[in-house]
């Protein structure tokens, strides 16, 4: 069974409000620059980057990134995940860059994206940004600017829809076992 | 260039033994993510550490410059282990066995073994020997997999499709595994292939795997998109399979004068070239030649195919 956590609504306000959290601190936006990481943190950071170009009038660089070589997890498995598409078209030495993700969880997704930033360049400095913060971290990692915070179970799943990639915007938690149990 | 592929696609391989093994959708998988190991070599620091856990064995018991190099690269790019063999500087030279060599390798825990061998049939049967992930590196007249994936990388990247492709290579098809691994990959992919050289270098029946025989080298120029020009091996020409090599450039030799002519082909070679044999000097250097992006593409090519075969824990 799927819960609406936010729908369509609300995350137009919540998109509203990370874009003048992104330009709040700073007096221009010359070293400013967002990153999506794949797939939705990418849809999610142009979202963001969509807003700040028509409220500010400042088209921010935008890059995408694939963590996948620098992922600790897919050892153990046998299978090994299809690589995306990495394409960071600025460069990075002196920007203060904004990772965006969809949920924030384990942390290892953010620690391995650290590392692959690291082998572009050297930028001044890098915050992090995610929809959805759902607790049950294993690595000492915090976000910056989020979008909700939810508790949950681990046998939860948060699903951030996206116009791209489901055709609608929300954010879902579904219960696993309930899924599989039909 | 990447169109979207069916979302529950996996890769089902374990070995890279030759691309008879390999369905369409695996080929132009292996293709796909090769894009993005591109891109990973224009990167201000172009190293990531995705196989720093393994330990890759280079096996080549025949001569290899670029494929060996190029190999070595990707492994170093990805951050393995690399333990380099060749046969001349070992105890094969006094008499050990293919089966004892590669035991004796496996016993010190390597994940994966990259092998060229002259005998076709090498790297499967290493593969019933050992557990590792093994790749082939060119295997007598057999296979050579990872030269086609190059090949068909970069006709796709410089025309932008494979499926309806005119490709024709030309040279001596009969001693020759890139020829082989090409057939069969283009043909799966959709393109169209012409063979094209001296009757003394055409195999029989050749026609079985698809593809059309041609001596006339004008009259393919001039129907191809791309024309691959194969290395004539001299090492391999005691045969004399033909008069001299003055006499096989003049009948199948890409000449300056059949740019002018036929304005639309694109240029390609495994290497090395012999100038003035298989190309004029000048062919080869045209902009027209995908030589070098070749090179550039093979290693891209084989960090994907690394990467696509690392899965897993063995042994």
């Amino acid at each position: 069974m799927a819960q609406t956590l936010l729908t369509a609504e609300d995350l137009d306000r919540t998109y509203m409000r990370l874009a003048h959290q992104f330009v709040e601190p700073f007096d221009d936006l010359d070293t400013l620059a967002i990153i999506g990481m794949q797939t939705r943190g990418v849809d999610i950071a142009r979202r963001i980057h969509d807003i700040i170009k028509e409220r500010f009038s400042v088209d921010l660089p935008l890059g995408v990134l694939d963590t996948t070589f620098y992922r600790d997890d897919f050892r153990t498995k046998m299978r090994m995940p299809s690589v995306q598409i990495t394409d960071i078209p600025f460069d990075l030495f002196g920007k203060d860059l904004i990772l965006v993700d969809d949920v924030l969880y384990t942390g290892r997704t953010v620690r391995s994206a650290m590392d692959a930033l690291m082998s572009f360049g050297r930028p001044a400095s890098v915050r992090f940004c995610c929809m959805v913060d759902r607790g049950h971290r294993e690595l000492p990692v915090t976000a910056d600017y989020v979008g909700i915070y939810v508790p949950t179970h681990l046998n939860e799943e948060i699903r951030v829809l996206t116009k791209e990639q489901d055709g609608r915007e929300a954010v879902l938690v579904v219960t696993k076992e309930e899924e599989s149990g039909t | 260039m990447t169109e979207p592929r069916d979302a529950s696609y996996v890769f089902p391989h374990r070995h890279l033994l030759g691309l008879k093994d390999y369905s369409k959708e695996d080929i132009l998988h292996v293709l796909d993510q090769t894009d993005n190991f591109l891109e990973i070599l224009n990167r201000p620091i172009p190293k990531i550490p995705t196989l720093r856990d393994k330990t890759i064995v280079n096996l080549f018991y025949e001569n290899s410059t670029r494929t060996r190099i190029s190999f070595e690269m990707a492994q170093k790019r990805m951050g393995a282990d690399v333990v380099n063999f060749s046969s001349s500087a070992s105890s094969v030279s006094k008499g050990e066995s293919l089966k004892d060599t590669i035991r004796n390798i496996e016993s010190m825990k390597i994940d994966m073994v990259v092998v060229r061998h002259p005998s076709p049939g090498t790297p499967h049967f290493i593969s019933r020997c050992v557990d590792a992930a093994i790749l082939n590196a060119g295997d007598g007249a057999h296979e050579h997999p990872t030269q086609a994936l190059l090949d068909m990388f970069s006709m796709r990247q410089r025309l932008g499709r494979l499926a309806g492709l005119k490709v024709v290579i030309i040279g001596d098809i009969t001693h020759s595994r890139v020829v082989r691994s090409n057939i069969i990959g283009l043909t799966r992919v959709g393109a169209e292939v012409v063979l094209c050289g001296p009757r003394t270098m055409m195999p029989l029946f050749v026609e079985e795997m698809g593809v059309r025989v041609s001596y006339n080298l004008e009259e393919c120029l001039e129907w191809c998109d791309v024309a691959m020009a194969l290395r004539i091996q001299m090492e391999r020409q005691e045969g004399a399979l033909f008069p001299s090599t003055r006499e096989y450039h003049e009948r199948f030799g890409i000449k300056k004068r059949h740019l002018r002519e036929f304005p639309n082909f694109a240029i390609m070679h495994p290497g090395p070239i012999n100038r003035g044999v298989e190309l004029e000097s000048e062919v080869a250097d045209h902009p027209r030649a995908i030589i070098l992006n070749q090179v550039t593409n093979g290693l891209a090519v084989r960090m994907a195919a690394l990467y696509l075969l690392s899965g897993g824990k063995r042994g």
